[in-house]
């Protein structure tokens, strides 16, 4: 057995070593890309230590976030590079195989089920929407009296709370609303998450983490669209993107 | 939650294609933990345990973001795990 894993990046249909050029050094583990070919597709793929990949060791580097952090940046920035060239189907993070032939024969079992996930995305991005209440919109000023007795304490917590909810479902009203706008202009959605607090590092809670699937020919509408909601009162309007489309490149159960 | 003092500055940034050097951590594994083509590869990762990697996530992104005061934080964790 090699000391080496082959780790798979994405697969595309139409990919030539030009589409790799400048990611010399910068794959996982500062490997070199490169492509391996059968049935008709590319993979991208990379060296990896077979000792840092093997499962009970993998285990472990999932919770070593230096690890995942750096991992999670060079899988991005080979797709992200090369998906600004061609169309390609992004694979989920760690995705390894022993050596090239069993991605060839990946490739060739799958060629089917790949195809059509190229299809799908060809000549669309990912774009994401992610909506989050503004600090204190729509919010009364609590009251600044201080309460002199026990229950006046519990009513004016209550009621805090009570407004408190009110505007969380407001804004996730408001969200929806947001959502139905965008899924117009796109050709699929879908939710994520929404981030918490604490791993955004900001104070507002999300309502909505969206990506879209969106034709090139409509991002200009998409672009304007967020920007009309700039000014929104309760929610502030965040959009990413372009991205390669990791969030659609699902393979179609049998399909 | 006091909202005012940790108000953000959020200023619009373009994300990905094309330079991804301000794509937040966050953003990125929204996405490749729970999207790209799955794969069973020859050593099999289990991503079941995403969750937990977001929860320890946690201590790393407060790392490189401006961070809350640690009192918010602590709140947070309390509140936040699963």
């Amino acid at each position: 057995m090699s000391d080496a894993l082959s780790y798979v990046y994405a697969v595309g249909r139409d990919l030539g070593d030009a589409d790799l050029e400048g990611l010399a050094g910068a794959g996982v583990g500062e490997g070199d890309p490169r492509l391996v070919v059968a049935g008709g597709l590319q993979a991208v793929v990379g060296d990896v230590p077979r000792e840092e990949f093997e499962a009970l060791s993998l285990d472990d580097r999932l919770e070593d976030l230096g690890w995942l952090a750096a991992t999670a940046r060079a899988h991005h920035h080979v797709v992200d590079t090369i998906g600004s060239r061609r169309t390609i189907a992004p694979l989920s993070l760690a995705t390894v195989y022993f050596d090239d032939d069993r991605v060839r024969t990946l490739l060739t079992d799958g060629a089917a089920a790949f195809t059509a996930v190229l299809d799908r995305l060809e000549g669309r991005a990912e774009w994401g929407v992610k909506v989050s209440m503004r600090s204190g919109g729509g919010r009364e000023q609590p009251g600044t009296e201080r309460p002199k007795t026990g229950a006046e304490y519990l009513r004016s917590r209550r009621q805090a709370l009570r407004e408190g909810d009110q505007a969380v479902a407001r804004a996730e009203a408001d969200a929806e609303e947001i959502d139905e706008a965008v899924r117009a202009l796109a050709v699929a959605s879908r939710r994520h998450r929404p981030q918490e607090q604490s791993l955004t590092g900001r104070s507002e809670r999300m309502v909505l983490n969206g990506a879209y699937l969106v034709d090139a020919g409509a991002a200009g509408q998409l672009t304007s669209l967020v920007g009309s909601w700039s000014e929104h009162p309760r929610v502030r309007v965040e959009l990413t993107g372009p991205w390669v489309p990791y969030s659609f490149a699902a393979l179609e159960g049998t399909s | 939650m006091t909202g005012a003092e940790l108000e953000p500055v959020l200023e619009p940034r373009s994300t990905s294609l094309f330079g991804d050097r301000e794509v937040a951590l966050v953003d990125i594994l929204d996405r490749l933990l729970a999207g790209g083509v799955v794969l069973t590869g020859d050593i099999t990762i289990s991503l079941a345990g995403v969750d937990l990697v977001r929860v320890s996530l946690r201590a790393l992104v407060t790392s490189i973001a401006p961070a809350p005061g640690p009192r918010e934080l602590a709140v947070e964790e309390r509140d936040g795990l699963r």
